[in-house]
């Protein structure tokens, strides 16, 4: 398993260098300046041009040096040159690609996944307390809405406030031709937002809330609780402190991870919504084989994970004393 | 354990929701059924992928038959007359006219009392000769006896005259509105209109003109100079209707994709949905179960699996292979089967591992394969039952992503397909919102109604949430 592994390895890096040789040869022979030289000097340039080209890449290093070498790469963002797509401006950075699209994704996305992740918090706990109310058993009933996706309800509301109503663009970011008026930019980017924004909060809040209030109720029936309420503490205070305080690692879990994910946008609503993000870019990339830019998104997404998860260890130790003195 | 079952539909039977959503999924599940039987699968694939040449006599983008009743207007249907199929209203005869010289004469009577106008009209022929070419004039007799001159050819082989697009016949017959009512249309006066409109001042205006309801005629002469010549003609006005859910933009009859994408939904639905169920619970019985080496092995491959993006890596697969949605489902299940999920079932197994009864089959001498799948597993099953139902949803959902993507199976029909054809066709632009609602409800009931049945059944297995 381990030597077949080493040899695709092998096999991997010897595509590699022989596209090198491949590269320099043909640009060495097309050279007008070489072309008074022999068939032996040239032949010469090329071995000599090619062994520098394979230290500059380091692919004359082990596998273990190389190792290190592509993660101080990939943590300085050095996610070299895209084989095909580009960018806005031109480029064919990887990073300038990604940090073109990278704005736009969290603006509409992240701005979605905060609502929703406050929409479901307030509201679960707002239901919680009222258990078996017409509003709690109102949105318990639509909870199973939440099994369409956003990019679906995205159709239906094209279908009614754009086309029907004409009220609102059928997508895209920004009106054609964009306005050069700061203000008026930021307004018709807004104006572009509200379905797609919109889609994600029907699809999604509904579930939120539902899970959120379930959530809630069973904390809010534990024994502890009980007996604050015995105690006759004021409700106020028992939410604060008997139900929210130890319900906090999870929510701060789900918080983190949310926040995380929402950078890589989603493909399908992008699509939908025509809208110019890290979505529509990893299906570009995907449909066009552009591994340099798969790659890069995703050891961006994972380095984040990563360094959530390990932030996020510090931050229960810190919400519950039970983890910090190492006591079950 | 069949008692049990019993005991769990009856008390899934006391959720309203889950009845409405038990009798939604019958439904369908009747419509899957009826859909195989007299459809079989290659006749709706050769249907969906013939293109246009075989739906030649189907309107493009019709409504279904029913809009007619909602917009309480009578549509058009498709008028077609053919002279190699007699039948009422076509009369066809051929006289000698000296010795070789023999003459057509062909009559298509038809009836039109529609409230609106075709959307197309064509006229296919036939042609048969030996050394001279026949010589054809068509003409259009309206209701109140006006004759319209539409062509006059030698066709030298079989084709079809879109009367349609005819730019001679469009400005002839432009000049005829202006000699008869002294001014100009507003609009661009297609012949679909002029051929079938009351020819007053009102056809001036595109708002306000009507149709002339009535008897029209096609009348086809021809002159045919071989004994053996021969001429055929094949009248199709195109309605705006058609059948129960419409035509799409290569004029194809939606419902056959409406029909064979409910088993299809269906089915990748529910397997993909157990499939992954099973393998995820059967990993994660294994790592939680053998431990030490395993486990770490297995929960690594688990951590890389997250971080690979499902999606893309889906997209790629299918951009290179592209395969059917059979493979696409194999796919699908071999990507998941190390996904999230396995790290929950690890956390169930690695409680379940400690209790008595394991304790018990282990002293008796079970090995670890008899533990794992007639004690671990088995025990779990009830608990993942609510969000395989609710699983099922979600993989219907991405299968109609993965077409919306334009990533989908190439050949088979089915919502995705319609939904993603509707998009791109523009039928949100063009006001031709059956085109994207029919399916669109379909994917709609079916993924509600597994989710109605998930939740009851969540509040059955997992009596916690049905507290007080």
């Amino acid at each position: 398993m381990l030597s077949e592994h080493a040899n695709d390895v092998v096999s991997i890096l010897r595509i590699m260098k022989s596209e090198v040789l491949f590269r320099i040869s043909t640009s060495v022979y097309q050279n007008p300046a070489y072309r008074t030289l022999n068939e032996t000097a040239l032949r010469n340039l090329v071995n000599r041009l090619y062994e520098l080209e394979i230290k500059k890449l380091g692919f004359d290093q082990p596998f273990f040096v190389r190792s290190f070498n592509y993660l101080r790469d990939a943590l300085t963002l050095d996610l070299g040159r895209s084989l095909f797509l580009s960018s806005d401006s031109g480029s064919r950075s990887v990073r300038i690609i990604i940090l073109e699209r990278l704005p736009n994704t969290v603006l509409l996305f992240t701005t979605t996944q905060l609502l929703l992740f406050f929409i479901g918090l307030f509201g679960g706990l707002y239901l919680s307390r009222r258990y078996g109310s017409r509003i709690e058993r109102t949105v318990s009933l639509l909870a199973p809405f939440s099994s369409l996706s956003g990019w679906f309800y995205g159709l239906f509301l094209i279908l009614i406030f754009a086309s029907v109503l004409r009220l609102l663009p059928y997508g895209g970011m920004v009106d054609i031709p964009p306005p050069t008026d700061r203000f008026a930019y930021a307004l018709s980017v807004l104006k572009h937002m509200i379905l797609p924004v919109m889609s994600w909060l029907l699809a999604y809040s509904f579930l939120g809330i539902y899970t959120r209030r379930t959530f809630f109720l069973i904390f809010s029936s534990e024994d502890y609780v009980e007996v604050a309420r015995a105690k006759g503490l004021p409700d106020d205070l028992i939410r604060r402190r008997y139900i929210l305080r130890p319900t906090l690692p999870p929510i701060v879990t789900d918080f983190s991870l949310t926040l995380i994910s929402s950078w890589l946008g989603a493909i399908v609503t992008e699509t939908v919504f025509n809208w110019p993000g890290i979505g529509r870019l990893f299906y570009e990339a995907a449909a066009f084989f552009d591994t340099p830019v798969i790659v890069g998104l995703v050891v961006i997404y994972a380095y984040l994970l990563a360094v959530t998860v390990f932030v996020l260890e510090i931050v229960y130790a810190v919400l519950d004393p039970r983890i910090r003195t190492g006591v079950a | 354990m069949s008692s049990r079952i019993r005991e769990n539909l009856r008390a899934l039977t006391s959720y309203k929701s889950a009845v409405i959503g038990l009798a939604v999924i019958m439904v369908l599940v009747a419509i899957s059924i009826y859909t195989v039987i007299t459809i079989p699968y290659e006749e709706a694939v050769r249907l969906w992928r013939a293109g246009e040449q075989h739906w030649l006599d189907t309107p493009r983008n019709a409504f279904p038959s029913w809009y007619s009743s909602i917009l309480q207007k009578r549509l058009p249907e498709t008028i077609i007359k053919d002279t190699t199929k007699p039948g009422p209203g076509v009369y066809k005869v051929i006289v000698q006219a000296g010795e070789v010289v023999r003459i057509l004469r062909i009559d298509i009577d038809f009836r039109f009392d529609y409230d609106d106008f075709p959307s197309e009209i064509n006229i296919f022929y036939s042609v048969r000769f030996n050394r001279s070419v026949p010589q054809i004039t068509m003409t259009w007799t309206k209701p109140d006896g006006t004759t319209i001159e539409l062509r006059k050819f030698t066709p030298t082989s079989d084709g079809a005259y879109y009367v349609s697009v005819d730019q001679g016949l469009t400005s002839r017959e432009v000049e005829r509105v202006v000699a008869k009512l002294g001014s100009r249309p507003n609009y661009e006066l297609s012949p679909t209109i002029s051929l079938f409109a009351v020819e007053d001042r009102s056809i001036l205006e595109s708002d306000r003109v009507q149709v002339m309801k009535g008897n029209y005629r096609l009348s086809v002469e021809g002159l045919l100079f071989d004994p053996q010549s021969d001429f055929d003609v094949k009248l199709v006005v195109y309605g705006k209707v058609y059948g129960w859910a419409g035509t799409d933009h290569l004029r194809r009859d939606i419902g056959i994709a409406l029909l064979w994408g409910t088993p299809i939904a269906l089915s990748f639905g529910l397997i993909a949905a157990v499939a992954v169920a099973l393998i995820q619970m059967s990993v994660g019985a294994v790592s939680a179960w053998f431990g030490g080496a395993v486990d770490n092995a297995i929960q690594r491959v688990t951590e890389i699996f997250i971080v690979l993006p499902f999606l893309p890596t889906l997209i790629m697969v299918q951009t290179l292979y592209k395969v059917d949605i059979w493979t696409l489902l194999l796919v699908i299940v071999a990507l998941l089967s190390f996904g999230p999920g396995v790290k929950n079932y690890r956390a169930l197994f690695l409680q379940l591992k400690e209790s008595q009864y394991i304790e018990a089959a282990k002293s008796y001498g079970a090995g670890s394969a008899r533990i794992v799948l007639l004690h671990l597993v088995p025990r779990v099953i009830p608990t993942m039952i609510p969000s395989i139902v609710f699983s099922v949803a979600d993989f219907v959902f991405l299968e109609a992503a993965l077409a919306i993507l334009g990533i989908g199976d190439p050949r088979t029909p089915t919502w995705g397909k319609v939904i993603q054809d509707s998009f791109y066709g523009g039928a949100l632009f063009k006001g031709l919102y059956y085109w994207t609602l029919e399916p669109a409800f379909l994917l709609l009931i079916t993924s509600l109604s597994f989710a109605l049945v998930g939740f009851a059944l969540d509040k059955i297995f997992n009596p916690r949430l049905r507290e007080a």
